[in-house]
């Protein structure tokens, strides 16, 4: 038999079974991912409403511009902007850090791997209600008690989540603690990565360890430092638990997301 | 002298770290200690460090959540839900990673290129009209809309696609030989030699399962199907705000998951490296 032939044969004994071990997932992603997304954007041109029983009707592009000249949406749309401005870069530079101190061969280093890692299994909703009590306003809250400690008195203290200025960057801060422990992980991982040969040789060369940090092992980690900080960005964009919980988009909408 | 430099510098490093640790952990304390605290202490204690000591411990708090809602119905609720998602996925997943990964057949391109369009689509984007969805199907406030859209995912199929991928093909030409079928061959062949592909798999689903909030918020309407993350949401806002309670409603919503964690510590750290170093 010649080898083109025998090649189809195989494909096509391999093709009834390959579709069966294929089937389940692929009705469930069609279903269940595939279909409301075609849903989606085939209604976005409706003026379909929830629970109405005026006949739908085709509406072109319509809400397109209504939710693009819309200033709550817009409004909406800058704020996960701002936040994904914010948290995207710092919280990749303070997983970089904290996986550069621990990229050690010290003892303990597993432990505080752990520690770094531990809300990572927190459920958001959960790391909400307990950030609620910790940003209680007043002399007596505990962020305000810290701060005011670490500043030695100067900190006025301020109610974090009612007040407008204070609202967005109170929720950055406790999206950044629940996340960095995944970026640092993955981060770590890619630094055990780097041959210990390049750094020798760089040594050799007389680069210092600042040179070597930013001609070796940045270059290194350019593919794990751009996948972490395009997830944080993506899930920037998805923001949504921590601010239905802790301000409902309040006050005066500082922190409405699109979601 | 290199020694003695080399030994400084390891003690600053411990000394940054520890720093670095106290703080980021003392979200964690606080809660932990707070639950153990009568109400009135959690909050006069907030403003000093007597909000990470544990005067007048008792498990009275604990007691309360029991009698307050049906905390065992909400925990059984997650363990159900997430479980189910986990063992359907690993076996749907992992089939449908195997089939792109290993087999040829007419139509593969065509799914590969497919599954890849839905890597990016976040549950988010398609939320509302799936909700639409599902309430023409009338499943609104079951397990079932809680499990089976999740079960499928993207995402993982791909983990298994490009673990599978990096197997040597030596691997099932044996098998093949000898006759066995293609899903003998998954089972006897390709699975005991990623284990670690499932453990990732495994480690991630439970992970964001356990913590989700938005979809479950959408479709429930009473406590027979409500998971853990939604009930918190609600406990908060349950009269009469006693923080030590809501505090030891938190402690034991996160403590099954901590354990799962330190048990499988090891296996938790890589699968998370490993789907970002793969993705």
């Amino acid at each position: 038999m010649p080898l083109r032939n025998r090649w189809k044969s195989f494909i096509d004994r391999e093709t009834p079974a390959a579709w069966l071990l294929a089937a389940p997932a692929l009705l469930g992603l069609l279903a269940f991912v595939a279909l409301p997304f075609l849903l989606a954007l085939a209604l976005s041109f409706t003026d379909l409403r929830m629970g109405s029983p005026l006949p739908v009707e085709w509406a072109g592009l319509e809400q397109y511009a209504r939710i693009l000249s819309d200033p709550g949406f817009l409004h909406a749309l800058r704020n996960n902007a701002v936040f994904a401005a914010v948290v995207v870069p710092l919280q990749t530079a303070l997983a970089l850090g904290l996986a550069l101190l621990l990229d050690r061969p010290l003892r303990g280093m597993v432990v505080f791997r752990t520690l770094f890692f531990l809300p990572v299994v927190f459920p958001m909703s959960l790391v909400a209600v307990v950030w609620i009590l910790i940003y209680a306003p007043g002399t007596d809250g505990l962020m305000n008690a810290a701060l005011a400690t670490l500043t030695l008195g100067a900190w006025e203290p301020v109610d974090f989540l009612h007040d407008p200025r204070w609202a967005l960057p109170a929720i950055m801060l406790l999206s950044i603690w629940q996340g960095v422990g995944f970026q640092m992980v993955i981060l770590l991982a890619a630094l055990q990565g780097v041959p210990q040969t390049l750094h020798e040789a760089a040594r050799l060369d007389g680069a210092g360890p600042v040179r070597r940090f930013w001609h070796v092992t940045l270059p290194q980690l350019r593919n794990p430092l751009i996948f972490v900080a395009l997830v944080t960005a993506i899930l920037a964009f998805r923001l949504f638990d921590q601010v239905q919980i802790m301000t409902q988009g309040g006050p005066l909408d500082a922190t409405t997301t699109v979601m | 002298m290199r020694r003695l430099r080399g030994g400084l510098q390891a003690l600053l490093v411990y000394a940054v770290l520890a720093f670095l640790a106290a703080v980021y952990v003392a979200p964690i304390a606080f809660m932990v200690v707070g639950s153990l605290k009568p109400d009135a202490r959690v909050l006069a204690d907030m403003g000093s460090a007597a909000a990470f000591v544990p005067a007048e411990a008792s498990l009275e708090n604990y007691r309360d959540v029991f009698g307050r809602v049906s905390f065992g119905r909400f925990l059984f609720n997650s363990v159900l839900i997430t479980g189910a998602i986990m063992l359907g996925g690993l076996l749907v997943n992992g089939f449908l990673g195997y089939a792109l990964a290993r087999l040829r057949w007419r139509g593969r391109g065509w799914v590969l290129a497919g599954l890849l369009a839905l890597l990016i689509l976040p549950l988010e984007a398609i939320a509302v009209p799936l909700f639409y969805q599902v309430t023409l199907l009338g499943w609104r406030d079951t397990y079932v809309v809680q499990i089976l859209p999740f079960v499928a995912h993207a995402f993982f199929v791909y983990l298994f696609y490009v673990f599978f991928l990096g197997l040597p093909k030596e691997l099932e030409e044996a098998a093949r030989m000898d006759g066995a079928s293609v899903l003998g061959t998954y089972f006897r062949i390709i699975l005991p030699n990623a284990k670690p592909a499932f453990a990732t798999v495994a480690i991630l689903t439970f992970l964001f399962q356990w913590g989700q909030y938005l979809w479950p918020l959408m479709v429930t309407s009473g406590e027979r199907v409500r998971p853990l993350p939604v009930a918190i949401a609600a406990f908060r806002t349950l009269p009469p705000l006693q923080w030590g309670d809501i505090l030891a409603f938190g402690v034991m919503m996160v403590a099954p998951v901590i354990v799962v964690f330190l048990a499988f510590q090891r296996w938790f750290v890589r699968g998370v490296a490993e789907s970002g170093l793969k993705g």
